[in-house]
């Protein structure tokens, strides 16, 4: 076992319940590669919500709560405040971030509370077989949009700056270095942190929405979409059909932090 | 002792008592007639240092809830019946994940938006059943300024001891009364204590012979702590697809607090000696009941009131341990008469149990009871 591995995985949860081809290992890896990095290994706390993406934080071997569908955030919400100096990490899939869990999302990237949040974008329900996600592009057709997808999509990371959020970045699973090193920016900015990672889902996306259950196709799929966000804006909008704005998206400083708000603020007025 | 004695709300005195138990942390979403709670929340954590949050709805307060309690403070919430719905999902995973916490239900009628501003007791059975899945929890009513402030301290040690989400059933009545309460100068409150267990031999959700697990860890203490909202094992590893195991999970959720149900009575009662007519009541309804026996009593009639103040558990051997020589129980509630089936499940073959309803958001009056208790 790789030595990160050996020293932070929970080992009595392994095997990991990930299908081969999966990309959520990869974002694992890189998650331990940030903290290692950081080194705030001892002073993580994990939540993760439901659905394969909310596994991750529960094979890492670390202050671990695992949460209802759609909760991840709110119980997140509640630990940071009753510890302000630990830092919390939410994963959580696109469906349980910007679905059932939207209002929770929205609301806490608008208190600018100190939360990461890492949200998997597999564009897809992946764990109950292949239905449709509020990611899931427009006509692509799922167990629940057979003969197409009649909704729009989120662009999570745009309703993340909309709602408030002070970092976001963007990246696939084809750029796991760069995705390590926004997880370390996400962890050291003060305030609400969000990291969209697209990854590939062969069992689900891959066969009903791709035509291809090949890890190794979707791979080179995310990888040739992916454009930077510093080339995006050479680009017009036809040439950005479909493509993936990879990169740190926002980061900013100007709006002030939940926690400290409510230990500094509202007990300095003495009320 | 030195007493402070103050003129009160009922809600104010869920909030005394639950910061005199050591609650440092309230999330909640504003709803009539339980928001006093959250506004006088608001303004006394910070002089504790603890934390108040507004959250978006009461799914969110409820997690919020559990999140703070498993990052180490006592944690609460109030609200009344359509939010008490929307948390009842929450309320499950916290009995699952046996995370010690309080949510007060000030109930207000319903079903729906119902009657915002009038009071009931159509929480009863929510308050039991409310969450999908078999689980148990502990539900107290006050019915009184007073028992509000100490059913509140209570629920509180009961959450801790138990760890289990612990349900406070106020109502409009004894949420907006004003009257005396006396805070005595100090007030027990049960300690949150981290596990005797050392970290390496520590398993999370492994019961004691007594059936409780043994303390609670918090974040950062160097447990590794897995809360699992699954079908678990002793060590919070999910085993959902194991039969014998999430058999037994089930079965400890629902005996600890089913198997201590004796401990868990608490009823008071009046007149009862040699009493041949009882009145089983609970919650503001107990306020009319009293007065009601008493009247009784100065006309001959043999009447006695048992109030419940613990209604979950159900004190079955309690009620039949004051069922001798009782030919008749009324069981006044502001509801259809849903506690009333569970005294005719635990007296109906010792003696009549007759429902006596009140609907709308009518308290009954004492001579509605004294006309009862007189037939």
């Amino acid at each position: 076992m790789h030595p990160l591995a050996e020293k932070m995985l929970r080992k009595s949860a392994l095997p990991s319940i990930y299908c081969p081809g999966c990309g959520h290992g990869t974002v694992l890896n890189s998650f331990l590669r940030a903290v290692d990095k950081l080194g705030v290994y001892d002073n993580l706390a994990l939540v993760g919500g439901i659905g394969c993406s909310g596994w991750t934080p529960v094979f890492i071997k670390a202050d671990t709560i695992h949460a209802l569908h759609g909760r991840a955030v709110a119980v997140a919400t509640g630990l940071k405040l009753a510890q302000p100096d630990r830092k919390v990490v939410v994963f959580c899939g696109d469906g349980d971030c910007v679905a059932i869990g939207g209002n929770h999302f929205i609301h806490a990237a608008r208190r600018n509370i100190d939360l990461t949040v890492v949200m998997l974008n597999n564009n897809i329900y992946g764990m109950t077989g292949g239905q449709v996600a509020p990611t899931t592009p427009y006509q692509a057709r799922t167990q629940t949009s057979p003969r197409g997808n009649p909704e729009q999509p989120f662009d999570a990371c745009e309703l993340a700056r909309a709602a408030g959020a002070t970092y976001i970045a963007r990246w696939t699973t084809a750029q796991p270095a760069q995705m390590a090193k926004s997880m370390r920016e996400a962890m050291e900015h003060k305030g609400f942190a969000f990291v969209e990672v697209v990854v590939q889902c062969p069992t689900q996306a891959g066969r009903y929405m791709y035509g291809t259950g090949s890890a190794v196709d979707l791979y080179e799929m995310l990888k040739t979409n992916s454009v930077r966000l510093s080339k995006a804006g050479e680009l017009g909008a036809e040439e950005l059909a479909g493509k993936i704005v990879v990169g740190r998206l926002l980061q900013r400083d100007d709006r002030p932090e939940f926690t400290e708000g409510v230990y500094g603020l509202c007990q300095a007025k003495g009320v | 002792m030195a007493l402070t004695v103050e003129i009160v709300q009922g809600n104010e005195a869920c909030v005394k008592g639950a910061l005199a138990a050591g609650c440092r942390f309230f999330a909640g979403y504003p709803i009539t007639p339980a928001t006093e709670i959250a506004e006088l929340m608001a303004l006394r954590l910070p002089e504790h240092n603890g934390a108040f949050v507004q959250m978006e709805d009461e799914l969110g307060s409820i997690n919020a809830v559990v999140g703070a309690a498993w990052g180490g403070m006592k944690a609460c919430t109030a609200t009344t019946g359509p939010g008490f719905s929307l948390m009842q999902e929450g309320i499950g995973y916290a009995a699952m994940t046996e995370t010690p916490c309080v949510i007060i239900d000030v109930q207000r009628g319903g079903p729906a938006t119902g009657q915002p501003t009038m009071p009931s007791q159509q929480d009863v059975m929510q308050a039991k059943y409310g969450s999908h899945g078999d689980y148990e929890i502990i539900a107290l009513c006050p019915s009184s300024v007073q028992e509000s402030f100490e059913l509140t301290v209570k629920a509180f040690n009961l959450a801790e001891r138990f760890r289990v989400p612990v349900i406070v059933l106020s109502d409009e009545i004894v949420g907006h009364t004003r009257e005396k309460l006396r805070i005595p100068a100090e007030v027990e409150a049960i300690p949150r204590t981290p596990p005797a267990a050392p970290p390496d031999e520590y398993k999370m959700y492994r019961p004691g012979p007594d059936g409780l697990l043994d303390g609670m860890p918090s974040v950062g203490q160097g447990y590794n702590i897995l809360v699992e909202s699954q079908a678990h094992g002793e060590d919070g590893n999910r085993k959902g697809n194991d039969i014998a195991t999430s058999a037994k999970v089930i079965e400890h959720l629902c005996s600890k607090i089913t198997g201590h149900a004796q401990e868990l009575t608490d009823i008071v009662t009046l007149e009862c000696d040699e009493a041949e007519v009882l009145v089983v009541a609970y919650g503001s309804v107990v306020r009319s009941a009293k007065n009601a026996v008493r009247q009784a009593r100065a006309q001959g009639i043999k009447a006695g009131l048992v109030q419940l103040r613990i209604l979950w558990p159900f004190p079955d051997e309690a009620l039949v341990g004051l069922a001798s020589g009782v030919r008749k129980v009324l069981v006044p509630e502001m509801n259809v008469g849903k506690i009333s089936r569970e005294v005719q499940r635990v007296l109906g073959k010792y003696c009549e149990v007759i429902s006596l309803p009140a609907l709308g958001g009518e308290l009954h009056t004492p001579t509605k009871i004294l006309k009862q208790l007189g037939s």
